[in-house]
């Protein structure tokens, strides 16, 4: 069992749900609280990893990121090793393919909450970024544990984009997706097997604790409790 | 230098809002401590009262508090709710559900110190006969109690105007007069306007207060409670001796 793959996927996740949670949580109250038009434009733009197939977005990133562009160029004058290719460019391809998968629930979560408890925390001299510390946060609970449970999910389970702005560099970008395409292109079936079978029993493993923590949550009367 | 602008008492407003194919259009002066704003469902009173408190658009909005602009939508100007000094008890309490009543009630008190800030909440608390329920879950509460907490909610950051949306439709007939007048004591020393939306005409005359008569978005009379709803009550039953003439 190639361990460190393992260990290299658990940290990409980790990392690219943390990040996501700081940008989504600020960038969906945004989208729900603010009245502008063009923010339809912020959320299709948001949405629209969920739509581009993953090389897509991968080959654009690695294009952007690269050495031949003046933002690729930039970024590795200032962390001093060009993104392509490496850990931290993974993160950043990560976050991006799983943006919406955060930011969805999170709009989602946060649209249902009514209106007039807003209005009465702003009346109450509620700032907005208060409102969402202690009103959409709180209150939208559910939606912020689906929103961690997909982007992790969703980071672990990518391919596409790892392949094209990643490589296959072990220690650096090769994750389980990618180990278990290499087993089998060497028609090695049996490691293949342990690999999606690990896959898939953390998956399940993860979903089945925060579905259970959720279904915990649910009062015979379907009421949401306040854990 | 130019001169301070003289502080003109009362609040002052211009409206002109269409909701749908609601239309309110009214525009009035209230300086009395009580104006109460009385009318059939429907009339716009929620609307106006959404409006002077900053919440929402209109075609034209302009709210004056006391000689200080709130609302000029002619400059596109506009002072944001929670720094007009303007307090909304709506008719649906819409207290947070995930925080106890004395959380609640001290939500708008955040700029003030611990110490003082349990102070003031017990006061509240007190003042709207409701000081029992300090501890309780929102879930837990019935919906007179709730109203009294969205009372307190509103009354606890000491407002200069309070805007109440039939405040107490939970509460029974004595309990609400009760209520009203400990309320009305109170707001004198604290230098409040109240502003009061309700249907019942017993509130308006249980307030003596300044009436504005709100029909279908239109101001039909302002004047002290005996007066207006005298003549309301003249009109209705004119109205009502003419339906019976044809039903006999």
């Amino acid at each position: 069992m190639d361990w460190q793959a393992f260990f290299l996927t658990f940290k990409l996740a980790t990392m690219t749900t943390a990040i996501l949670l700081a940008v989504c949580i600020p960038l969906a109250a945004w989208l729900v609280l603010g009245r502008a038009r063009w923010l339809a434009v912020i959320e299709a733009a948001a949405t629209l990893p969920l739509v581009l197939p993953p090389t897509v977005l991968g080959f654009f990133l690695l294009v952007l990121l690269g050495p031949r562009t003046v933002v690729g160029r930039g970024i590795a004058a200032v962390i001093g090793h060009p993104l392509a290719f490496s850990f931290d460019g993974l993160v950043v391809g990560s976050v991006i393919y799983s943006l919406p998968f955060a930011l969805q629930p999170l709009v989602a979560g946060f649209s249902a909450i009514p209106t007039s408890l807003l209005d009465a925390a702003r009346l109450l001299g509620a700032s907005p970024a208060r409102i969402v510390r202690t009103i959409l946060v709180p209150l939208a609970k559910p939606s912020l544990i689906v929103a961690v449970v997909l982007s992790f999910l969703h980071t672990v389970g990518e391919f596409g984009v790892v392949l094209m702005l990643g490589g296959d560099i072990p220690g650096a970008t090769r994750t389980l997706s990618i180990l278990l395409y290499n087993q089998v292109e060497n028609f090695d079936y049996a490691a293949a097997m342990r690999t999606a079978g690990l896959l898939i029993a953390f998956s399940l493993v993860a979903l089945v604790l925060i579905y259970s923590r959720a279904r915990a949550g649910l009062t015979p009367k379907g009421e949401r409790s306040r854990a | 230098m130019p001169e301070p602008p003289v502080s003109e008492p009362g609040l002052e407003f211009e409206i002109d809002a269409h909701r749908g194919a609601f239309h309110l259009q009214v525009a009035g002066k209230f300086t009395a401590a009580w104006t109460v704003i009385f009318g059939p469902s429907g009339a716009g009173k929620s609307t106006l009262l959404h409006l002077l408190a900053g919440l929402g658009e209109g075609k034209l909005v302009r709210v004056k508090l006391e000689g200080r602009a709130l609302n000029d939508s002619s400059r596109g100007f506009a002072v944001r709710p929670g720094k007009r000094q303007t307090g909304l008890v709506a008719q649906e309490p819409a207290l947070f559900p995930h925080l106890p009543v004395a959380d609640n009630v001290g939500y708008g008190l955040d700029a003030m110190e611990r110490a003082q800030r349990v102070r003031r909440v017990e006061e509240m608390l007190a003042l709207v006969g409701a000081t029992e329920l300090a501890g309780r879950r929102i879930q837990d509460l019935s919906g007179g109690q709730a109203q009294r907490v969205a009372l307190a909610r509103a009354l606890a950051p000491a407002p200069a105007l309070l805007l109440l949306d039939e405040p107490f439709s939970a509460l029974d007939g004595p309990t609400s007069d009760a209520l009203l007048e400990r309320l009305q004591a109170w707001t004198p020393a604290n230098r409040m306007q109240a502003v009061m939306a309700t249907h019942d005409a017993t509130d308006a005359l249980a307030l003596g207060a300044e009436v504005l008569l709100l029909e279908a978005g239109r101001k039909i009379a302002q004047g002290p409670a005996t007066e207006v709803l005298a003549a309301e009550r003249a009109r209705l039953r004119n109205r009502l001796d003419g339906c019976k003439g044809r039903v006999l």
